[in-house]
């Protein structure tokens, strides 16, 4: 349950951000992270940003993530 | 990991030196439901040197939610006029007699929620309801309950309260430290709850109780790095808190998201599952934001129920039987049909264990 998905902002909007990952795209709360800016990636939970993280870190939580996930739909 | 050509050969070398160097018998809860999935999942018991033990230890927010407050939640969502919106885990949960699931099939109206927020929009468009959002979660999610609160009293919504069930992780760390009963020679942290919380609330079971703690990330790797941290300091005698999942936790936290809680709740005691009343490790809204409890609003009254009887969910949850010990798991209770929370969310010991350990289990060939 507390699971967090990184994901990449592609566009900010007052406390807002459209947010990439894996190819789908939502809207999140950005009001925990106030320092994101665009292209940033952010961990993502229950529809908020809680942590600015970087690309190559994301990518790595990312793999971990969908191995868990895979696991968890079986 | 640079000299390593892949994680499994990385993995290979920590299991390599963690035999070379756990010598010492060494105890190692870890807090976090994610991490008993992952240890689960990938089998890590069966690797490590016989001296580590791994423990599941109260790690997940379904599972330590006492019945007697899911027979509250159940009780509003009785409430004529009511929509309760609660995270998915939730509505198998079982309360004394009933779940949020056989209450929706009985004509409740119970909705499942991805985020807090979602909860704020149903109260917009259901403005001759009262929207009561089930508020269960650690530290991880605390923060954005919080935010949802702020936006709450700032559009003005009167149709919106919340059900605080939320439990902090340091206190019931010290609780279980304490226990004359419970046996814990080092912790692998919650990574996200760690996330927020930074490395600050954890410092006590290092300086007060000389006990290793490891912020851990979730794959096999992460947890074996962080296994091996714990026994080098286990080994030098000097045990502290360390993060090994750097990649998500900064030693500060996020300090706005402890901001927003702080601004809007504060601790009081909670009742844990198995385990019992906690002082210090739940949160109520402060006293200015009180009318934002269910609780203040509705004034229900539930009768204490009686206990679901045979589940051994609170020892599992304190790591003094592990799942297969108890006489139900895997026969008068699995994921289909739980007896107890355990076994219910995704992230249960119970669960995690049906799901990858059934053969070690014995359950089946
Ligand atoms: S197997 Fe079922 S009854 Fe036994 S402890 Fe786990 S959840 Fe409770």
């Amino acid at each position: 349950m507390c699971l967090a998905i990184p994901a990449k902002v592609i566009k900010i909007d007052g406390n807002k951000a459209e947010v990439d990952f894996g190819g789908n795209t939502r809207e999140v709360s950005i009001v925990l992270t106030p320092q994101v800016k665009v292209g940033d990636y952010v961990l993502l939970h229950a529809g908020f940003a809680i942590q600015v993280i970087d690309e190559k870190e994301a990518k790595e939580i990312y793999e971990a993530w969908e191995e868990a996930y895979a696991a968890l739909q079986k | 990991m640079q000299p390593y050509k892949n994680k499994k050969e990385y993995a290979r070398y920590l299991l390599d030196k963690l035999h070379e160097e756990a010598k010492r018998p060494l105890t190692v809860m870890e807090v976090c439901g994610t991490h008993t999935v992952a240890i689960a999942r990938s089998g890590l018991r069966e690797l490590l040197p016989e001296t580590i033990r791994l423990i599941s230890g109260p790690g997940c927010p379904v599972c330590v939610t006492d019945d007697l407050d899911l027979d509250l939640a159940i009780a509003l969502s009785r409430q004529k006029g009511v929509i309760l919106a609660t995270f998915g885990d939730m509505m198998r949960v079982p309360g004394t007699s009933s779940s949020l699931q056989e209450e929706k099939g009985r004509g409740a109206d119970i909705r499942v929620v991805y985020s807090p927020t979602d909860a704020l929009t149903i109260a917009r468009e259901n403005p001759h309801s009262q929207v009561v959002f089930l508020a269960i979660g650690f530290e991880t999610t605390v923060p954005a309950v919080a935010v949802t609160i702020e936006q709450a009293i700032q559009e003005g919504l009167k149709n919106f309260s919340i059900l605080s069930l939320h439990k902090l992780v340091p206190p019931v760390m010290r609780a279980l430290l304490e226990d004359p009963d419970v046996r814990i020679d080092a912790f692998l942290n919650p990574g996200h709850v760690c996330t927020i919380l930074g490395v600050e609330p954890f410092r006590f079971v290092a300086e007060e109780y000389g006990r290793p703690c490891v912020i851990a990330g979730f794959d096999a790797v992460d947890i074996l790095e962080a296994l091996l941290m714990i026994v080098r300091q286990q080994n030098c005698g000097q045990p502290k808190v360390e993060i090994q999942y750097r990649r998500a936790v900064r030693p500060e936290g996020n300090e706005v998201a402890r901001a927003y809680m702080d601004k809007y709740f504060v601790p009081a005691p909670a009742v844990w599952r198995g385990i019992g009343e906690v002082p210090g490790s739940g949160l109520q809204l402060r006293e200015e934001y009180a009318d934002l409890e269910a609780r203040k609003r509705f004034s229900i009254k539930v009768e204490p129920g009686k206990r679901v009887k045979g589940c051994a969910c609170g020892e599992i949850l304190k790591g003094l039987k592990l799942p297969y010990e108890c006489p139900l798991f895997g026969k008068a209770c699995t994921p289909m049909r739980p007896v107890g929370p355990c076994m219910v969310s995704s992230e249960g010991s119970c669960a995690a264990y049906y799901r990858f350990g059934r053969k070690k289990a014995g359950v089946v060939r």
